[in-house]
């Protein structure tokens, strides 16, 4: 049986901000730029809004940050930093916090403004004394470690690798808003720097600019607004690790636990889903991620996508919106993954629109593959 | 055998302390036998606290690795795990990259000014 939390709440706005590149911005004034537009789209006012939900790569109280900057005093707040999950984790604490009537807006925001501040992937703010000796760049060293290892055991190949790439090109190509545009090959991919065995550039995703935010309100509010609802259906998280040294199977992550108890909630199971968005920082995750959340069997995801099954017009839509490795990735993508479902669910996704879209599985990925969070959101089909 | 909980310092300053005095020393659970590493106060998951220090084999397999092609020149990291279990991050030394699985020896090194723990290739594999 459904989890009782099931449709209880909805995403009713969505917003972005300097998605690519926005230079002379700060991070800050991307999010709240973000958040305006999120809270218009929903219909509702900025004084509305009485839940904040932040996570950023810039500020050590993101909600205190948050708050003052656009004059907002929210009875409840949630600052968890799981790293890129962070916003998956937030959808499913406003979720809580709504159905519990201890806010009636909720806002959930990140902004960014990394690509033009330095153009470089933000690292781990915490050095791990037992590794720096040996100066890893995470966090490309502690991706390539697992691709070696996913090869190892599994004969995945870097064609394979390079095919989540193009596939994500593919996409990006029907997406106007894409940063990343233009043909891309198998060839292309493997043909490009090798930054960390097996990894090249473009199996690394980009780094961007960029301000996204979204609104939930619990249903029957959600129902008298502007736009067709995108219920939460289900929400887990799981983390087993902070440093990749200590990840218990390099090859299994923690979406093998989130993802079924997500599923559970929501009362579904992978063939009713219709998009699948996975937070693709390097392509070996969109492969980690198809094995562990169920929608191919382990070691498997390697030769799943490599016959364009994850391409448009495949067996299985993911990061129709190109991804963080072709549409946008500034520092932590999670927030990305939710506004790309919610386009999708409400058939606004123009040349990209799936036929049908009822159901929608977001999975982020925060730290060294170390923490994950899946949330299934759905249309009124979908209750 | 001094044990981690009658030392005036923490697990993390006795190990670094050993590995200046030329050890590469890593924790076992009295009790259970378990090994630990990075050093702590205790057993992750199960919280036994009977750490004692123990030399280690310094034998141990490459479980992942990569090479970093970096600007100024590539080096390798890898993952190793320890015969005694434990998985620590450090560097094959020697050679650009090794397959995976390649069996290893652990020799303490200076890097940037302080002491550290490499592998280098014994030929052997499993």
């Amino acid at each position: 049986m459904a989890h009782a939390l099931k449709g209880r709440t909805a995403i009713v706005g969505i917003g972005t901000a300097g998605t690519g590149e926005a230079p002379g911005r700060t991070a800050i004034e991307l999010l709240a730029e973000a958040s305006l537009a999120a809270i218009a789209d929903a219909g509702l006012k900025l004084a509305d809004i009485d839940g904040l939900f932040a996570a950023t790569s810039t500020h050590a109280f993101p909600t205190l940050s948050v708050a003052e900057y656009l004059g907002v005093k929210p009875r409840f707040f949630d600052g968890t930093n799981v790293g890129g999950s962070s916003f998956e984790m937030h959808l499913l604490q406003a979720a809580l916090a709504l159905d519990a009537g201890l806010c009636d807006a909720a806002l959930i925001c990140y902004g960014s403004n990394q690509r033009t501040a330095g153009g470089r992937l933000v690292s781990m703010s915490e050095p791990q004394w037992h590794e720096t000796p040996f100066r890893p760049r995470h966090p490309i060293t502690a991706y390539a470690l697992a691709a070696s290892r996913h090869m190892h055991q599994y004969g995945t190949t870097r064609a394979m690798l390079a095919d989540v790439a193009v596939a994500a090109r593919a996409w990006a190509n029907l997406n106007p808003a894409a940063f990343a545009r233009g043909p891309l090959s198998r060839d292309d991919v493997l043909a490009s720097r090798m930054i960390s065995d097996p990894l090249t550039t473009r199996d690394i995703c980009l780094v961007t600019d960029g301000g996204g935010a979204c609104v939930m309100v619990r249903a029957n509010r959600a129902r008298d607004l502007k736009h067709k609802p995108a219920y939460f259906l289900g929400g887990a998280g799981a983390q087993w690790h902070r440093s990749i040294a200590q990840m218990p199977d390099l090859t299994v992550t923690a979406a093998s636990d989130s993802g079924p108890r997500a599923f559970a909630m929501a009362g579904l199971a992978q063939p009713d889903v219709d998009l699948v968005m996975l937070y693709d920082a390097f392509t070996i995750n969109t492969i980690l991620f198809l094995e562990d959340l169920g929608f191919c069997p382990k070691g498997e995801g390697g030769r799943f996508v490599a016959d364009g099954a994850i391409a448009p017009s495949g067996r299985l839509a993911v990061n129709t919106n190109g991804g963080g490795l072709s549409c946008v990735h500034p520092g932590m993508y999670g927030m990305f993954l939710i506004i790309e479902a919610v386009t999708q669910l409400r058939g606004q996704a123009g040349e990209r629109q799936l036929k049908k879209c009822d159901i929608a599985l977001c999975h982020g990925n925060g730290g060294t593959l170390s923490s994950q969070v899946t949330a299934l959101l759905g249309s009124d089909a979908a209750l | 055998m001094s044990t981690t909980a009658d030392a005036p310092s923490g697990p993390q300053a006795q190990f670094l302390a050993h590995l200046k005095d030329g050890r590469f020393m890593i924790q076992r659970s009295r009790s259970t036998g378990r090994y630990v590493f990075y050093p702590r106060i205790a057993i992750p998951g199960s919280g036994e606290t009977d750490l004692e220090w123990v030399a280690a084999s310094g034998l141990g397999t490459v479980h992942a690795i990569t090479v970093n092609r970096a600007r100024e020149g590539a080096y390798n990291i890898a993952l190793v795990d320890l015969d005694e279990g434990p998985r620590l991050m450090s560097r094959i030394e020697g050679v650009e990259t090794v397959p995976i699985g390649t069996r290893v020896q652990a020799r303490i090194v200076t890097l940037e000014g302080e002491p550290a723990i490499v592998f280098d290739p014994v030929g052997e594999k499993n």
